[in-house]
């Protein structure tokens, strides 16, 4: 029950998770935990891409959380986009991770999201503002798991041939690396003051 | 790409560990079949069964993390693999202490909410002397300290304020007045390790009833509103608190 708050750039995504709690009988599920994700836009009411970016964000979380240990319950991850600067999504994948792990919830690894955009003439960026979203061919995102890098959730705008996407999902991986070890830092930082 | 899996279990110990982590165990775990054999020939002493504590679980090659935290051992009776981390929600488990706050009496059975995902249930005959002509005098909204009889993942978890010789040992309804607050649930075993300094200095500076709840609970009654307060902010801050800065508070109230 606790929020996070991570920061890749200028985007900032503040995530809040409840459980697990008592679910509602019309919810709950009777061998695992339901897991429920919520995001707020920064303006205005959740609309469809809320809620497509919500069911892509609720699979990758069923993936990892341990969801049998808590059967009957309900897990609710809300997330509130604070400001948006591009690679949204991958900011509330990385947000919902963090959200988990400072809650206690039992995971059997984690996860973090990646972002590539193609530039018209090939050239891959990673974690791009929204201009250069806006300008790119294709924008493709990617969800990467902690114990053997593989993919959780791939998700893409605009076309691009499949040895393109198997390049920005090698750069994907990569750039993972670094993102795993900066939630080692945190943790060991948050630790360490106990 | 396939980064190493899995560290030796006796290099993490003291260190932060993640989700996902691989935790080896030293061959001699792995080993049942052989021990049973060296047993039989009288050859080296079996090792005793190895305990996978909170935020573990076994799979194949070793133990794997499942929350964030600093993993700890302790070496006693076969051994066992614990991962100490830091929450708010708490999770029902058998045997531990917990207050509970009356929400509903239905029949025969008190309804407790105990900050689980469901409510526990209590039968007025799980007092110390209760029978069906003498019950106890329970209200909604009373306050319970008492141990779960039963909890696991499938079933309504349930309390009694006895234990299994029938004596209520500290348990039961908590009196009148007093301040319920809740703190994290590594606050709760801190303040109940064995040499807790926290409360061997608050005892010094007044005197004052406690009850600490596993499930993150803790009640306070000292003489008067103010001192209960007092004890009440020193308690909540000490999480984030070191041993001086507490020092140095205790020291400004006791000086009053």
């Amino acid at each position: 029950d606790l929020p996070a708050l991570p920061v890749p750039g200028d985007t900032s995504v503040l995530a809040g998770v409840y459980g697990p709690a008592e679910a509602k009988l019309s919810k709950e599920l009777p061998d695992r935990a339901a897991l429920e994700v919520l995001l707020r836009p920064k303006v205005g009411l959740p609309g469809v891409l809320e809620r497509s970016r919500e069911q892509l964000l609720r699979q990758t979380c069923e993936a990892v959380v341990l969801g049998v240990l808590h059967p009957r319950t309900a897990i609710t991850l809300v997330l509130q986009v604070l400001s948006d600067a591009g690679s949204l999504l991958s900011c509330c994948l990385n947000a919902a991770c963090i959200g988990l792990l400072d809650a206690g919830l039992p995971l059997s690894s984690l996860f973090c999201g990646v972002t590539c955009a193609l530039d018209p003439d090939g050239t891959i960026i990673l974690d791009p503002t929204t201009r250069q979203e806006q300008e790119a061919r294709a924008v493709l995102s990617f969800a990467i798991d902690s114990s053997e890098r593989k993919v959780l959730m791939a998700s893409t705008k605009g076309s691009c041939s499949i040895e393109e996407m198997q390049q920005c999902l090698a750069a994907a991986q990569r750039a993972a690396d670094t993102i795993f070890q900066f939630y080692r830092d945190s943790v060991r930082r948050r630790y360490s003051k106990s | 790409m396939a980064a190493e899996r899995g560290a030796a279990a006796e290099a993490c110990v003291g260190q932060v560990v993640l989700p996902g982590d691989l935790l080896l165990l030293p061959a001699q775990y792995d080993e049942d079949a052989e021990g049973e054999r060296l047993r039989l020939s009288a050859g080296a002493a079996p090792v005793g069964r190895l305990l996978c504590g909170p935020g573990l679980r076994r799979c194949a090659a070793g133990l794997l993390v499942t929350k964030c935290g600093l993993l700890r051992h302790r070496p006693a009776g076969g051994g066992a693999y614990w991962v100490d981390s830091q929450q708010k929600r708490y999770v029902p488990v058998k045997g531990d202490h917990v207050i509970g706050i009356v929400t509903a009496k239905a029949g025969d059975v008190f309804k407790l909410d105990v900050g689980g995902s469901e409510p526990a249930s209590l039968s007025y005959l799980a007092f110390e002397g209760a029978t069906k002509r003498n019950r106890p005098n329970v209200q909604v909204g009373d306050l319970i300290y008492g141990q779960f009889l039963v909890a696991n993942k499938d079933m309504e978890p349930e309390m009694v304020c006895i234990d299994s010789s029938g004596k209520s040992s500290g348990m039961g309804i908590i009196g009148q007045d007093g301040f319920l607050f809740k703190v994290s649930l590594g606050l709760i075993r801190k303040l109940l390790s064995p040499k807790c300094e926290i409360i061997q200095e608050l005892s010094q500076l007044y005197p004052f009833e406690l009850v600490l709840g596993m499930n993150g609970r803790i009640w306070v009654k000292a003489k008067t509103i103010q001192q209960t307060l007092i004890i009440v902010n020193i308690l909540e801050a000490s999480e984030y608190m070191t041993a001086e800065q507490r020092k140095q508070a205790l020291a400004k109230f006791s000086g009053n």
